[in-house]
């Protein structure tokens, strides 16, 4: 039974498993920590969690993950007690310790699961854990949890009694399966699956376990009936049957003759262990897709979302390359225009349908906090309180991937560096519980993420004599703005906690941070006022994949710039032009001096528009700071689909280089994306 | 009996691989190069193309082909030799190895030889040659010599020419 030699790769019903579990940790995560804060337990959410637990243990058992469901049967059987007996007194957050542990270790399984690895952990000792809990909680310290009463699983033992001079026995059974089952011919092959071994003969009605899609209407409604002779006892044999656990009735005899009928139709197993394996894959897909529908809600991979997504734009593309296709110039088409338009308006639908089917709510980033919180608080002893705020902002499912871990990170870093000790907490005349708020709001193509604690704030005056001290300081330190300074934290190799903590403090956490949340094309800031807090922002776009592009010429070349990084673009007069001492030009607008960065020398590319007169300027932002292109000519707005350079080139290309990517214009032409941040960082 | 071994080793070759021993080959100046057609995807005539910056002078830039992006290298270039202008006879050979796909840009193309295994030399061992880290080989067919070109080691980059790339970078910053 502990032969969990599955992998992942094509095994549909594997996959299945492994989401449908997490989903249910991630719930039972959250009902606990929901019942730990209120300090009191509703019996919906006791008979929650007992259900949950007793699906993770039926999926486990059916997966043939005996850990996991052995952990999750003593889980239940906490549960069970606990719903069965009201009266019974229970401290919940040590209750809501063991379990979560109990939810980690299966996670952890899980995780292996999906790793391909074989999920091997030893469950024994969380199961002693509960074992002795429920002995705790009832006082009774041999109890045994016997839910067959309540369950409504009868099983209807015969008394045979079992002659020890006969070595074979000859058995018939028959099984009923829980009404909602589901999946009754699949179960009960796992049954003749787990029979097999000890087996010498077994017939079974009805024989066509796999193949035959009646088979499972059959057995919802005649059960499913088995005839076997085993060496084994009758004690063995029904508990190799009972390892299925959606068993409603075991109806076990032993017998001296099958009956005869049931001869006659059945068929042998050998028969049947050829052709079922073949099969076996067919039949699960079928079944998920009709227990989906049922749900309405179908889970999809995710890698055919992105291959959607770049289908449609390539349609886009292909669409403007129709509609501006020089063939048409100069003609008058009344007829073919409105048609156009008709396309471009449904083609634009058709984008942002496929743009929300890859949204997903931040929720599930920010719950998973919660955990975190709840977990510090106590092994650090300082009081804090989570609180999250537009939760339901959604944002791109690759762009949330990759947000789980900074977040946590920040997290992290607030309670155990930000808010203080209790007592000193006190001392301050704060109040006594410390508070994280995590909120998000969509502002315009962005989400704004934020982290803010009510902790001590950052202290300028460490964070640069600590920079000082690893050397990191590269300006002199009264040039630093408040935002340079705080900035200062994302560096590597920064950390102002003196000691290090089983949570942060080895300085190798900000700069991860910052890199994480820019691979997404995000960008992060502290603000922070000692003793009254630290709010940590962060910028991310709501989507990477397409975005709004300015054209612009230089030469012979079209690059794009993102629109969100374009604040204004004008024509300069010479006269404006204002030269430092190593020639470098710079504009000043508006009472403020920004240098002109002329892509034609940054890239090197031949060009007539030399004088400041004939080409544009486009200011542009990234990391607060503003830097003024002087390029040939603006060429208009198009939406495009961003494509990662050619990976032979990205040796030459790397990242800072100023080239973020290419994308393939209405004409054909190939356009490179310009990276601001990288641009910027080359100058400044 | 060494012929009649041949012979049998080159027939077995045949069922292993039917493109063994099969080569394109193409003209740049005077000399002959061959590359292994196992590696060439297609082959087309010059298309416009897009110039990049911050590469080496033999990546002339990339092509939109049939909506995959690649980036083409000018052999001519790559080899250390002088530009020439492209024109109707220039080619762009598409090869493919590893997954990663490049254009090659060649004066001219000829035709697809055989040459069999006891045709190639191994070049001469000399490492000053400005382009022999490039040649797996050297055929002989009716008497003509090809350079028969090793495509990874044209797209690998050794050291010694990244350490030239980052000279060439921080020169022109």
């Amino acid at each position: 039974m502990d032969e969990n030699k599955f992998s992942i790769t094509n095994d549909p019903m594997l996959e299945m498993f492994v989401f449908e579990t997490l989903n249910l940790t991630q719930q039972l995560e959250e009902i606990l920590i929901k019942v730990e804060k209120n300090s009191s337990v509703s019996p919906d959410e006791i008979n929650e969690i007992f259900r949950i637990m007793h699906t993770i243990k039926g999926s486990a058992a059916m997966m043939m993950f005996s850990n996991i469901s052995k952990l999750a049967h003593g889980v239940e059987d906490v549960f069970y007690y606990i719903r069965e007996n009201k009266e019974v007194s229970i401290d919940l957050s040590d209750l809501s310790d063991k379990v979560l542990e109990a939810v980690d270790f299966i996670k952890e399984e899980i995780a292996k699961i999906k790793e391909g690895i074989k999920a091997d952990g030893e469950e024994e000792k969380l199961v002693e854990v509960m074992k002795l809990y429920l002995a705790d909680i009832s006082g009774n310290p041999s109890i045994e949890i016997k839910r067959e009463s309540t369950n409504k699983q009868t099983y209807y033992i015969s008394q045979y009694e079992i002659k020890s001079e006969e070595n074979i026995h000859k058995y018939s059974a028959k099984v009923f399966f829980e009404s909602d089952c589901q999946m009754e011919n699949i179960r009960a092959y796992t049954i003749v699956h787990n029979l097999e071994t000890i087996c010498k003969e077994m017939f079974y009605v009805p024989n066509n376990l796999i193949e035959d899609n009646e088979s499972e209407q059959y057995i919802v409604e005649n059960g499913f009936t088995l005839n076997f002779s085993t060496l084994n006892d009758y004690k063995q044999v029904k508990e190799i049957i009972e390892q299925e656990v959606f068993i409603k009735t075991l109806e076990l005899k032993e017998v001296d003759e099958y009956d005869e009928q049931l001869n006659l139709i059945a068929t042998k197993t050998e028969e049947l262990k050829n052709t079922s394996k073949i099969c076996m894959s067919e039949v699960v897909k079928e079944e998920i897709e009709t227990s989906s529908t049922k749900q309405n809600i179908i889970s999809v991979n995710v890698a055919r979302l992105d291959k959607l997504m770049d289908m449609v734009g390539e349609i886009v593309i292909t669409e403007s390359m129709v509609i501006k296709n020089k063939d048409l110039e100069g003609l008058t088409l009344h007829n073919f225009n409105k048609a156009a338009i008709q396309l471009r308006k449904l083609t634009d639908e058709l984008q942002d349908i496929v743009m929300t089917i890859r949204m997903v709510p931040i929720s599930m980033v920010f719950s998973k906090m919660n955990r975190i919180v709840r977990d510090m608080s106590k092994k650090l002893r300082k009081n804090v309180e989570l609180e999250i705020i537009g939760e339901e902002t959604e944002v791109d499912k690759n762009i949330i991937d990759n947000l789980s871990d900074p977040i946590m990170h920040l997290i992290r870093n607030c309670m155990d560096h930000g808010i203080e000790e209790q007592t000193e907490r006190i001392r301050k005349g704060k109040q006594q519980k410390g508070k994280v708020t995590l909120s998000a709001q969509s502002n315009s193509g962005e989400v704004l993420i934020k982290v803010i604690d009510n902790g001590k704030g950052l202290d300028k005056q460490r964070i640069i004599s600590k920079a000082k001290e690893n050397g990191l300081l590269t300006k002199d330190e009264i040039e630093l703005t408040e935002r340079e300074i705080f900035g200062l934290i994302f560096l590597p190799g920064f950390s102002t906690k003196d000691e290090v903590t089983e949570f942060s403090g080895r300085g190798v956490g900000m700069d991860v941070v910052k890199k994480s949340i820019e691979k997404v094309g995000g960008v992060v800031f502290v603000e922070s006022t000692i003793d009254v807090g630290t709010t940590i922002n962060i910028k991310i776009p709501l989507t990477l994949a397409i975005v709004d592009g300015m054209e612009i010429s230089v030469g012979n070349s079209v690059y794009t710039i993102p629109i969100t990084s374009i604040k204004e673009s004008f024509k300069m007069n010479e006269k404006d032009l204002i030269l430092d001492t190593d020639d470098n030009e710079m504009v000043m607008v508006r009472g403020k001096c920004y240098p002109i960065i002329r892509l034609h020398k940054l890239f090197e590319i031949n060009t007539q528009k030399i004088n400041i007169e004939d080409g544009i300027i486009v200011m542009v932002e990234a990391d607060n700071k503003i830097v003024c292109l002087y390029a040939d000519a603006l060429l208009g707005e198009q939406q495009v689909v961003v494509k990662p350079l050619p990976p032979y080139l990205s040796r030459y290309i790397t990242k800072g280089s100023g080239i973020g990517g290419c994308t393939i214009l209405g004409d054909g032409n190939i356009s490179l994306i310009l990276d601001i941040t990288g641009i910027i960082n080359r100058v400044m | 009996m060494t012929e009649a071994l041949n012979e049998s080793n080159e027939q077995e070759g045949l069922e292993e691989d039917t493109q063994h021993g099969r080569f394109l080959t193409f003209a740049i100046g005077h000399e002959f190069f061959g590359v292994s057609i196992e590696y060439v995807k297609e082959i087309i005539g010059i298309q416009p193309i897009i110039e990049v910056p911050e590469v080496p002078n033999y990546v002339k830039g990339i092509i939109n082909l049939r909506g995959s992006i690649i980036p083409v290298i000018d052999v001519r270039l790559k080899f250390k030799k002088d530009f020439l202008d492209y024109n109707d006879r220039t080619c762009i050979i598409v090869i493919e190895i590893k997954n990663i796909l490049v254009g090659l840009i060649v004066d001219n193309v000829s035709d697809v030889l055989k040459i069999s295994d006891d045709n190639i030399v191994p070049p001469p061992d000399i490492k000053t040659g400005f382009h022999n880290k490039y040649i797996k080989g050297i055929g002989m067919v009716n008497k003509e010599v090809k350079l028969l070109l090793d495509c990874e080691k044209i797209l690998d980059e050794d050291e010694l020419e990244q350490m030239e790339n980052g000279k060439w970078k921080t020169e022109n910053k």
